[in-house]
This record gives structure tokens, sequence and C-alpha cells, in this order.
């Protein structure tokens, strides 16, 4: 502890962090104790952070939280034995140190993964079996393919992390025509048959939070948090921008910002006819800002939410698209009692009226021509 | 002889309206099932936070519906889509919720017409049930009910009509009492106890329960005890706003279908006329052999 | 049986008349294709307020009422006796076949759950534990059972000309099924005949009983228990009127003889029916102190007293045409009682019909494309049968009668 308390952070705000992570990840209270204590043992886990097709955004974010220090508090809690950005070495004292960690922990370490994995060979195939890892074609490291490594380093990993949009799904390297054939790391191992659980935390960048929250619970207990079904960790992306948006009542009472700038915008009205797409996006950035800045995400400063962590609008989706509500819960206005309901087409009344006029007046005509008819044929009796 | 065939056919006719307007009204009142089942709505409690809402449309599989803009899911009204809904009435200055959804009449309209009984009154717990096998999609329901509850699914190829059943569906068989039978997800999400589900005997104790405690706060009445013949759905409004104010309608003591089956039962009481009708034709037809005397 | 002569009237079936009723029949397919595979509400205006449309006010319920005039003509000739009646029965019946079977048509097309239709006439066969048998107190169901029963009776009817047409054909199978049938079918006809007079007393009374049942939403000017009556009444009237019409253009269309004489006492008839109608319905609402609602400056007042002028003046009119009319008023007439009737029943199911909470209704071009269609075809049907059936009276007098022009 003495030896944390020169870093800045005392213990006090240690525990503090504590229980607010054991809160996040759902675990009581009483958890934030042994996470201080697991924190301080020793046996820290071992971390080794992979770098791929990204731009460090991840790291930055992390490494750029303030006080009380995030970034000091997970990097203090494991032991980070590989990291390309932030380890002093290069060249041949950096692959001696990944292959040293490896080996040191086999089978114990935590693979943190950031940026997407490019799959294609130079033929523009995508490769499908470990054996053909070499033949990808792009992002090569001491002339060994992204791919290669991934699978070298999962395959002893105790668990595997992806840390970012792109590591979970292949962020903006993977958007159409996807040179490159970029994957998330979940997504390239299971292609070449390697199916592991990875634990999956997209943003763009992600919110260093959600590691910590993760990293925290492992260290910990040596589990891994609840995931949903796209791998990403229930605590955080249960739930939707939209339905923890600070502009929601706007939403519900129908005042949308309809242009930027104009008077609703200024207003701070709802976003969701600009394109926002926090309906459908699973993420807490209203609730955990990033930086500890409040109101420091798109959202916050008058642009629509672009659904970095979705794979399915971030990047495809243009910005400022519409998209579907996913989950629409009861608004704040009420219906009155009586509403004006039913259509009247007017082409409808037009046809009405031209068949009963034809009807009318078709039929009074014809009455006129059957008596003038009869008056030069059959002669009528009194 | 002519003339006293049509003294036959008029005397008939004459017979049939006198008898239908005589016996209007004369049906005999009926009682709900000592085990009936019913909500109680509080309007006064009510805070219109729209649990009662999300929670059904969710315990009963129903569809989203959008507003006008195609934004969001804000029903106006109970549709084929919407079982129950929160409106807010007004009387000018002040304002007041009112939950809709089925009444489950002690005498309802809805069963009373249709044809050969997809809307069925359970005779035990009272509950108004549809079973769509029995159903033609005639709406005459939609027509006959005084509080407009049964809906159409208008907009598909296979419709049906779509009605609260009280969450018949969610009934624990092991449980003891009301909850064996029925169990409205409505009740269980308002978090002020503001609906209230149970025997309709305890509910009609309960409210009385209510107004006794606090008579300043309430209206002396309980719509649904003696309205439209009884419902097994009851309402308690604030003092001075009335349950017409509420959008609730003035049925007085009678049942709704009493007028219209008692019309019908007179003219067809034991099928007498018909069949008098019809063998007074027969016997006419027959005088001349079925063919016709040119005059 | 008949002891006026008839005869089919031949000539081209296809005309250009004929051909403008297959372009709206078309129509109206398209909109049926529809309607059967995207829902009701991809076609009609109908809504949760107003769950019934002109399918039931127009097709069924005036429908019927022009198709009485099989039932009110019978009435007056197998069971009055009035035999001078009986040019008017053939196509009077045929008019009735027809347009009972156009209603039950619109029926198909209006209720949603169409493939449960075969349930109700045999519900009693399937009743297990309580479930799904006739339940009496419905009105509908009687409606549904007697409309059934009597388009039956209607089509047996008509089987008559249909036969007798066969047999006169060239020979073949047909013709000797014509002649096996028919005596067996005569033998059965009192029994016929005299549910054809019993069933649209039931029906026609019980369409109105129908609305009973709205007690907070038919305006009072309307709802009444003596609905029933009314609508029996207007459906008589109604009746008689389309005969005359009937009777009027297809004597002149296809020259076959007009019995002035008939239609001229039939004004008679049809005139106090019309008057009655007009003493019940004011003394009605008299009685039920309902009448300063007449007074009230509302559109529904109007309509009421546009009702109540029509039928009045239908009533005068007929009265002074009972011995002098001429073919074209007797017709103006006639149609200025069938429009009262009409008028009446499309107030009942849908003017004076309110459901509140803001609903309103107007028919949506589908619904008034397959209204159309319907009747097209109805038409044509009709068309077909009289060139090719005995069904209008043969000319009898042969000078002075204009001969019968084979097509128009």
């Amino acid at each position: 502890m003495v030896e944390r308390e020169t870093r800045g952070v005392s213990r006090r705000d240690f525990l503090k962090l504590c229980t607010v992570a054991a809160g996040a990840v759902g675990l009581p209270a009483s958890a934030a104790e042994e996470m201080a204590a697991a924190a301080s043992s020793s046996a820290r886990p071992s971390i080794i952070w992979l770098h791929w097709q990204e731009c460090t955004g991840c790291t930055e974010s992390l490494l750029r939280t303030s006080a009380p220090g995030v970034a000091e508090l997970i990097l203090s809690l494991v032991s980070l034995d590989y990291h390309e950005t932030l380890m002093a070495a290069a060249g041949q004292q950096a692959e001696e140190a990944l292959s040293a960690a490896m080996a040191r922990n086999r089978g114990k370490y935590v693979l943190v993964v950031e940026g997407s994995i490019p799959m294609k060979n130079p033929r523009g195939e995508r490769v499908t079996r470990a054996a053909d890892a070499a033949q990808a074609a792009y992002c090569r490291v001491a002339g060994k393919t992204a791919l290669e490594t991934t699978i070298a380093v999962a395959k002893d990993a105790a668990a595997i992390v992806s840390i970012g949009s792109c590591a979970s799904w292949g962020g903006v390297a993977s958007a159409e025509p996807n040179p490159t054939g970029a994957a998330g790391t979940r997504e390239a191992l299971h292609a070449v048959g390697i199916d592991r659980a990875v634990v999956s935390l997209p943003g763009c960048p992600a919110n260093p939070y959600n590691l910590l929250g993760t990293v925290l619970q492992f260290a910990t207990f040596g589990t891994l948090p609840a995931l949903d079904e796209q791998g990403r960790p229930r605590f955080a992306y249960a739930r939707t921008i939209h339905e923890d948006c600070p502009r929601r009542p706007h939403f519900d009472a129908g005042r949308f910002a309809q242009k930027f700038g104009d008077e609703g915008h200024r207003a701070g009205y709802c976003l969701y006819k600009l394109g926002c797409k926090g309906p459908a996006t699973h993420a807490r950035c209203s609730l955990e800002p990033f930086g500890e800045i409040p109101g420091a995400w798109p959202v916050g400063v008058g642009h629509p939410c672009f659904g970095c962590t979705e794979q399915k609008l971030a990047f495809r989706v243009p910005l400022h698209d519409t998209i579907e509500v996913e989950r629409p819960t009861a608004p704040a206005t009420y219906p009155p009692l009586v509403t004006r309901r039913g259509t009247v087409s007017p082409l409808a009344t037009g046809l009405a009226g031209a068949a009963i006029g034809v009807l009318a007046g078709g039929g009074y005509l014809a009455t006129r021509k059957l008596d003038a008819s009869r008056k030069d044929g059959e002669g009528e009796k009194p | 002889m002519k003339l006293t065939r049509r003294q036959i056919l008029k005397g008939g006719l004459a017979a049939a309206g006198a008898a239908a307007a005589g016996r209007a009204g004369a049906r005999e009142r009926r009682q709900p099932p000592p085990e009936a089942v019913g909500m109680l709505y509080d309007a006064t409690r009510c805070i219109g936070c729209r649990a009662c809402v999300t929670k059904c449309r969710e315990e009963n599989k129903l569809p989203f519906e959008r507003s006008a803009d195609g934004l969001y899911d804000q029903p106006v009204d109970l549709s084929g889509s919407t079982k129950n809904v929160i409106r807010l009435a007004s009387d000018g200055t002040r304002t007041s919720f009112l939950k809709a959804q089925c009444m489950h009449c002690v005498d309802p309209a809805c069963t009373s017409v249709c044809m050969i009984g997809a809307l069925r009154k359970n005779p035990v717990t009272g509950i108004v049930e549809y079973d769509e096998n029995g159903c033609v999609g005639c709406r005459y329901c939609e027509v006959a009910c005084a509080f407009n509850v049964p809906k159409f699914t208008w907009e598909k190829a296979v419709p049906r009509i779509v009605k609260c059943e009280l969450c018949r569906h969610r009934a624990d068989p092991g449980k003891s009492g009301p909850l064996a039978v029925a169990n409205p997800a409505c009740a269980e999400v308002c978090p002020r106890a503001a609906v209230v589900y149970g025997t309709r005997a305890g509910l009609l104790a309960e409210a009385r329960r209510r107004i006794a405690e606090e008579p300043g706060r309430y209206e002396s009445r309980i719509y649904g005890e003696e309205d439209g013949g009884g419902t097994q759905v009851l309402y308690l409004t604030a003092r001075g706003f009335s349950f017409q104010q509420l959008g609730l309608p003035d049925l007085g003591r009678n049942a709704v279908p009493a007028v219209s089956e008692s019309v019908q039962h007179g003219i067809y009481y034991g099928m007498a006329a018909p069949v008098v009708l019809f063998a007074a034709a027969l016997v006419a037809v027959h005088r001349r052999g079925g063919t016709d005397d040119q005059e | 049986m008949a002891t006026t002569e008839t005869s089919p009237v031949g000539g081209r079936f296809v005309t250009p008349f004929v051909k403008l009723l297959l372009a709206i029949w078309a129509l109206g397919s398209a909109v049926a294709v529809v309607r059967f595979t995207r829902g009701l509400g991809a076609v009609s205006a109908m809504n949760d307020g107003y769950p019934w449309g002109i399918w039931i006010a127009l097709d069924m319920v005036v429908g019927t009422a022009l198709g009485s005039g099989g039932f009110a003509v019978a009435l007056l000739v197998y069971v009055l006796h009035r035999g001078r009646y009986h040019p008017l029965i053939r196509p009077a019946i045929l008019t009735a076949a027809l347009g009972y079977t156009a209603g039950a048509t619109a029926i198909v097309f209006d209720v949603g759950r169409y493939w449960n239709l075969w349930r109700v006439p045999v519900a009693p066969l399937f009743s297990s534990g309580g479930r799904f048998g006739w339940n009496f107190n419905s009105g509908l169901l009687e409606v549904a059972l007697c409309v059934m029963a009597y388009t039956a009776v209607l089509w047996v009817e008509t089987a008559v000309p249909v036969l007798e047409g066969l047999e006169a054909g060239p020979p073949g199978r047909l013709r000797s099924l014509a002649v096996a049938v028919r005596p067996a079918l005569e033998r059965s006809l009192p029994v016929v005949l005299a549910l054809g007079v019993v069933l649209p007393m039931m029906h026609q009374s019980s369409l109105g009983s129908l609305l009973l049942v709205a007690t907070t939403k038919l305006h009072p000017l309307w709802h009444t228990p003596l609905l029933p009556l009314l609508f029996l009444l207007s459906c008589v009237g109604v009746g008689y009127a389309a005969v005359v019409i009937e009777a009027t253009f297809s004597g002149a269309v296809f020259g076959r003889p007009l019995e002035l004489r008939i239609l001229r006492e039939l004004a008679g008839v049809m005139a106090a029916l019309a008057g009655l109608l007009v003493v019940v319905r004011l003394a009605d609402v008299t009685l039920r102190g309902r009448l300063p609602l007449a007074f009230a400056p509302s559109l529904l007042s109007g309509f009421f007293w546009l009702e109540l002028a029509l039928t009045g003046a239908a009533a005068v009119l007929l009265w002074r045409r009972r011995r002098a009319g001429t073919p074209g008023a007797l017709v103006r007439a006639a149609g200025l009682l069938a429009a009262a009737g009409a008028l009446y029943r499309i107030d009942v199911y849908l003017t004076a019909f309110d459901p509140g909470n803001g609903w309103r209704y107007f028919p949506s071009v589908g619904e008034i494309l397959i209204s159309l269609a319907i009747v097209s075809v109805e038409t044509m049907a009709f068309l077909f049968a009289v060139r090719r059936f005995p069904i209008l009276p043969r000319a009898r007098r042969p000078a002075g009668s204009v001969p019968a022009r084979a097509a128009s």
C-alpha cells in the first residue's frame, strides 16, 4: 500500500474506487475490500496487450483519465508485461519480452487486444485455417502476421479481452469495402476454429471504466462478468444510450432539434431526428463519462450518438440517418379521452358522390325517357 | 277468408311488437358469480407512470404501436395491439388519469351478441374470455360494447379480437384465492396500489374502506357496483370529479343487453310467433294449392 | 305452375354496358386480392369505432331490403292470393336471390375470419363442454341463419324457371335432369313458399334488432324497441319499390309488356305502407319523449326530417299515381320510397351511430369499389338469367303491345 500511496493515490481513494467498480460490475460493497486486498497482493495477473489495426485511442483514453488515476490503478493491479505503446523496449528486446511473458505465466496471463485483425491474404481471400495464418497480407510485426501472433498468445491465455470497437468487431477498418478483411478478435479466432470466450468492450474509444470493472473482477475472483450475445459485459452494455439519455424528456415530449443550430438544437432538444443512434446503441456514456468530465460525449456536446459500440451502426449507417427505436417504452405524455380518428378520403367522397349522382341523375333521366318512348309506343290506359 | 289471413299476419306482428315493448327491461338482473374476480382502479392514487401499460404489453406479447410520425410507442386508445391504456381526463381546472381495459361486465353485451360463443363469460371467475376458434370476425362485439373495449387487428390477413382477459394466462394454479385463476400484470406492477386485483366482493369492501377512511378524497359512489348491470372492474374517482368527466359512460342500473335481449326473446318467445306465422303461411299457400287465383 | 306466360329474352350477352360492368368487376377483384392478403385495414376505412361499414350497411342491410321484393310479392301472390300480381313474381324472386347472394358475398368480404363461417350453421353439432353452441341471445345469429336459409329458399324458387329453361333447351343430360327434378321440386314448393314468407319477416326485423344493443351509441331518435317493426315495414316498402323499378325498366329495355295496371295498384299499397311508416316513426319518437331532439339544430335531426320528408313525399306521390301514373312517374315515386328506406337503414347503421371517443367513418375507395363490383356481378347475373331463362312475362296481347326487341 505504501508503494501505491507514493504514486499519488491514497488508500481512501483506492477503496472508494474499488467500491465504485464493484458496484459497476454488480458485486456487493464487501467485494471492494477483497478487490483492494487482491490489488495489493503480489500475485497480480500478468497482462499481454497487443496492438493491431487501430489508432491507439483506447490506450490513450485509458492513460488520460485524471484523478483518481484509473490508469495507474489498473496498471498497478496488474503486471503489464507487454504493451507496445508503453514499454521502453523495441525490436529484438520487445520480442523477447513477449515470449518471456508468455512462458513465465503460461495459462495464467490475460490477453488484451486493441485493434482489428486483418484476415485477407494477398489474393484478397479470407484466411480460414490457423495453419494459414502466416499468409495474411497486412499488419506484420516482427515478420509475423497479426493473426499468427494473436493465435499464439490466445492459446495460452487465461482470459481474452477486446478493447475498443476495432478489437470487438472490426471498427473503422472493417467499414465497406473492408480491404484488409479486418475482423474483431472473437470473429478472427472463431474463423480459424479457436472457440474461446472473448470479453468485448466496444466503444470508440472504449470507456476505460469498463476495462477497470472487468479486470478488477478477474483479478479478485478469477471470473469474468456476465456477457450478452455479442460478448459484451452486461453491467456496461445491457441498456441503450436512449434509456438513460439526459435529453430523453425532450424525446418523450416530442421536442426535436430539426437542424444543427436551429432553435431546438440550441435549446438542447432531442437529437433523434438529426440521426442519433442512441435508441439502438448499447453503452452507458451518459452514466460513466469519458475521462470523468460530465457531458464530454457526443450527445452531451450536441451531436447525435453515432453508435460506436454497435457493429450494425457505426461506420455503416450514415451519420445523420435515423434508426428504429430498439425497446420503446411508455412516453411521458398522455392521450386525452377523445382523439379524432378515422379517415375520410377525398377520392372516396368523390367516388361515392359520383356513384350516387349517376344513380339518381341517370335514374331520373331514364324515367323521363320511359315516358317519352311510351307515348309513341303502347297506348296508355287511364 | 282474406280478412282472416290478413288478420293473422297483422295480429302476429302486433303481438310480437307488443310483447317486445312490454317485456323490455323486465329481464331478471344477473348476479356476479360468488368467486368472481376483478380489479379496482383508484383514479386518485394513479400517478400515470404507465408501468401497467408497458407491463401489459410485455406480458401479453403485444406488438409496439407507433405515433403518427412513426416515432414511438404512444397508444392513444385501446387497439388491436393495446389491451390497457392510461389516458388523461380534464374538467378544465383539474386533471385525472383513467385506466381503460375490459370491464368484465357482470352481464356483458359482447357475450350477449357473439354468435357462437367466441366471447364467453367464465361461469366461475366471471372473466370475459375470448376463443378465436369460434370467432368469425364479424365485430358485433365492438358494436355492442358500451365501453368500446373489444378491438380488431385490422392490419392482419388473419385478424382476431383483442381485449383484456385479466391475464388469465398468468394464473398460478398452485396458489390459492384469486391468483389461482388470473394474475393481471398491471395490478402486479402498480407502484401505488392504484390498480388492485382480487375477488369482486373483496374489492368492493376495499373500495368502501378507502371511501370511509377518506370521505373528503373520494366520490362516495363506486363505479361498476351497479352501473350497466355491474362490472367486475370497479372505479373510484376524486371528490368533485365525476365518472362521466373521467370518460366512463352513464349506463344507469340496467345491463346494456337487457333491452335488446328482451325484445329479441319477446319476439321469439318459445319460437311461437315464427311457428304460428309459418303454419298460417303454409295453410294459406295450400288453400289454393300453391297456385293463384286470377282476379 | 305459373299462369303468367314467360319466356327468355335471348340476344347477345356482352353489350357495351356489360363491358363496363366487367371493368368495374375487374377493379373490385384487384381490391379483393389486397383485402384477402393484406387484411381489412389495407383496403377499408372501417375502424374500431365503426367496425361495420358500407359492406354491412349498404350491401347487406340495404341490399337485402331491395331484395325483399321477392318476399313482398310472394306475400301478395301466394299468401293473400292476389293472382294479378303474378307477372311480377319471377323477376322479383330472381332479383331477391341475386340481392341476397350479393349481400352474403359482402359478408364474406367483411368478416375477418371468414374461414370460421362454416361453424355458424352447424355450431350445435360441434358444441363441446359449453363451447361454441348457438347463442340465442344474438340477433346476428338469427340473421345469419335466416339469411343463409332464405338464400337457399330463393335459389330453390329460382330453380323453377331455370329448369323450365333447360327443358325447353336442346336435348341432353341437362334436359333429362331438369325433367326428372322439376316435379319433385314443384311438390315441395308450398313449404318452400311458406318458408320464403316467414324467414324474411324474421331476419328483416332482426336486422333492426341488431342495433338495439348499442344503447349508448345509436342516437335516441333512432334507438327504439320498435326498430324490428320499423325495419320490417321498411323492407316491404323498399321491396315493392324495387319491384316497380325493376319491372318497368326490364319491360322497357327488353320490350316486354308492362303491367301498368298492376304497378299502379301496387303504388297504392306502397303509399299506404309509406304513410304507416311516417305515422309509426313519429308516434314512436313522440311517445318516447324524444321529439324535442328532432328540433335540436344538428346534422342528425336534419337526417331525421329528411327521412320523414322522403317517405312522406313518396307516400303522397304514390297515392296520386295509383290511378293514372305514367311508368316514369311511378318509377320516380318508387325510387323516392327506396331512397327513403335506404337512408333510414344507413342512418341506423352508420349516420346516427356514434361510438364516441372521436371516431368517424367514411367508406374508402377500396370499399366502394368492392361494393360496386358486387352490384356489377349481380346485374350481369340478372341480365344473363333473363336472356337465357323464362323469367320475364311474354307478350300476351297479340295486338297493341310492343313487339319483343331481342337485344338492346
